[in-house]
């Protein structure tokens, strides 16, 4: 089967520093896949190179069989692919509402009211603040704008960048399992952490990065269980 | 009744400065650079309307609409030509550059339009008939029995003052560009990720930046009537001064720091001294950076981590 996304051998440079060194990999239709690694392995990099924000000087990326290349990161969106940045990045001065709607940017008004109440009733949190700035919102509560406000573009496929991270353990465990929800309602979900337990536990299959190459791949039970993934990421 | 007056007339010119405030404040909120260029633009917007009227013998009303064109084509032109190529340059070097076409649009006004001061003409007027039927022309109001006369372009510039704010704060609040625009000046990259495109987010803000311009050119130059090239740098500055003064990047704090600069420069000319009111008016600046640096209503913002 055609996978959605197609990462092909892609290098990615920041100044002189030469971040990922020809990373290849893919995501079937209804998968979650997980990228795994430690800090500074390249995943956010290749994340923000899928979604346009940086660019690759080789290779390709294929997305629905499109080559994303050269398309510009503001109509990467409206192909069906949607990012929830590290750091989540949300609007800290708009509210709560306006945030869901610049996430509807590309699409109707129409389908933005109906996703917006979809939306709300996933995150009942953020309809009783809808009103509030989001710079008010606690952590977890961001963390879930985040993700509401890159469901509102409707993406076939869903890349979390670090979701879990500056969460109180609690948090994390409800975070995951939104992303298993949303997996279930069918959405593909490319998932990148530093929670690798937690990540392969959800994960069907798993990437496992290091100083911007892919070292082993395999499913996610296969990667929980490899001794040599269990001392490096696992704690033991 | 003086006292009146002179507020008046502070309100009247710090509505200038607010409208030009504006430019600065918003082009600073999204690209974050102070264009120093956007006082010449307020410059070029009153030779266009001057031109118009006096040699063309448009009505006013074209004038300024024409002018308005002129200058958001201007402002948008400068922003790709000068601008864009420096995106991801340091902001020193922006800076510069800024200043550069500061000089470029003044010099351009110079070979243009030369030297000579062009009196510009009072486009709020009514003609009217006096007693003797001879016809009069009437460029102000009376009121209290004649001890507080008021003209029509300072009613005219603070009318406009008050509805170009309350549109602004509609378009940034209500619609979908507005707020895509508010989106940009707090994170581009979220913005790109939303599918907003940023480079025709800034073109728009320069545009409507520098078609404001225009309006506060004829509004300054109809109520001090001597055009020279270099007309739109004092008020440029003052009114970035107005900018940063209600807190750069606030479109409320633009109105307010506007409004107190014009208020605090006509108080301190009347009461002071007419030499000394810049200086007074900057050392009120400096005051309050002191005491607030973030200006009056300059945002404070926290992050949570």
């Amino acid at each position: 089967m055609e996978p959605i996304l197609k990462v092909d051998d892609i290098n990615v440079y920041y100044g002189s520093i030469h971040a990922i060194k020809g990373v290849s990999f893919e995501v079937q239709e209804g998968e979650i896949v997980t990228l795994i690694g430690a800090n500074g392995a390249g995943k956010s990099t290749t994340l923000n190179t899928i979604s346009g924000l940086l660019h690759s000087k080789t290779g390709s990326v294929t997305f629905l069989g499109e080559n994303l290349a050269k398309v510009p990161a503001h109509k990467i969106v409206s192909k069906g692919l949607a990012l929830v940045p590290e750091g989540r990045r949300i609007f800290l001065q708009m509210t709560v509402q306006e945030n869901l709607e610049m996430g509807a940017y590309t699409q109707s008004g129409k389908t933005a009211d109906a996703d917006l109440e979809k939306v709300y009733a996933q995150f009942p949190r953020l309809k009783e603040r809808y009103r509030q700035v989001a710079g008010t919102l606690s952590g977890g509560e961001q963390q879930m704008l985040a993700m509401g406000r890159a469901l509102m573009s409707r993406p076939k496929l869903l890349m979390l960048d670090e979701p879990s991270m500056g969460l109180a353990p609690i948090l994390v465990e409800q975070i995951f399992e939104i992303i298993q929800n949303l997996h279930k309602a069918g959405t593909t979900i490319l998932l990148v952490e530093q929670n690798a337990q937690a990540a392969l536990s959800v994960a069907d299959r798993g990437y496992v990065l290091e100083t911007g190459k892919v070292v082993t791949t395999g499913t996610g039970a296969e990667l929980l269980a490899s001794p040599v993934i269990k001392k490096a990421y696992l704690g033991g | 009744m003086t006292f009146l007056n002179y507020l008046i007339s502070g309100i009247s010119l710090g509505s200038i400065y607010a409208i030009i405030a504006l430019g600065y404040t918003m082009v600073y909120g999204i690209a974050k650079m102070l264009n120093f260029a956007h006082g010449d633009v307020i410059m070029v917007g009153a030779y266009i309307c001057f031109y118009a009227v006096s040699r063309y013998s448009l009505p006013p009303l074209v004038g300024v609409i024409l002018a308005m064109l002129v200058c958001t084509v201007l402002g948008i032109v400068v922003e790709r030509l000068a601008y864009k190529p420096l995106r991801s340059a340091p902001s020193l070097a922006v800076l510069i550059t800024a200043i550069g076409v500061s000089y470029f649009l003044q010099n351009a006004a110079l070979l243009l339009w030369s030297s000579n001061p062009k009196v510009f003409p009072n486009a709020f007027v009514i003609n009217t008939i006096d007693e003797a039927g001879n016809p009069v022309v009437q460029s102000s109001i009376d009121l209290f029995g004649g001890q507080l006369k008021v003209s029509f372009v300072t009613i005219a510039t603070i009318a406009i003052c008050i509805v170009i704010m309350l549109a602004l704060l509609w378009f940034t609040s209500k619609t979908r560009l507005g707020k895509a625009m508010r989106a940009c000046s707090e994170d581009k990259g979220a913005a790109q990720l939303m599918g907003i495109n940023v480079n025709a987010t800034i073109s728009m803000t320069f545009a409507i930046g520098s078609g404001l311009a225009a309006i506060a050119g004829v509004l300054l130059c109809s109520a001090y009537p001597t055009l020279v090239p270099t007309t739109g740098s004092m008020p440029g500055i003052k009114a970035f001064t107005a900018a940063v003064f209600g807190g750069i990047g606030s479109i409320p704090g633009a109105l307010l720091g506007g409004l107190l600069l014009g208020i605090i420069e006509i108080f301190a000319k009347a009461y002071i001294s007419t030499q000394l009111s810049d200086a007074i008016v900057f050392a009120v600046l400096i005051v309050v950076l002191l005491v607030k640096p973030a200006g009056l209503l300059g945002k404070q913002i926290r992050e949570k981590v």
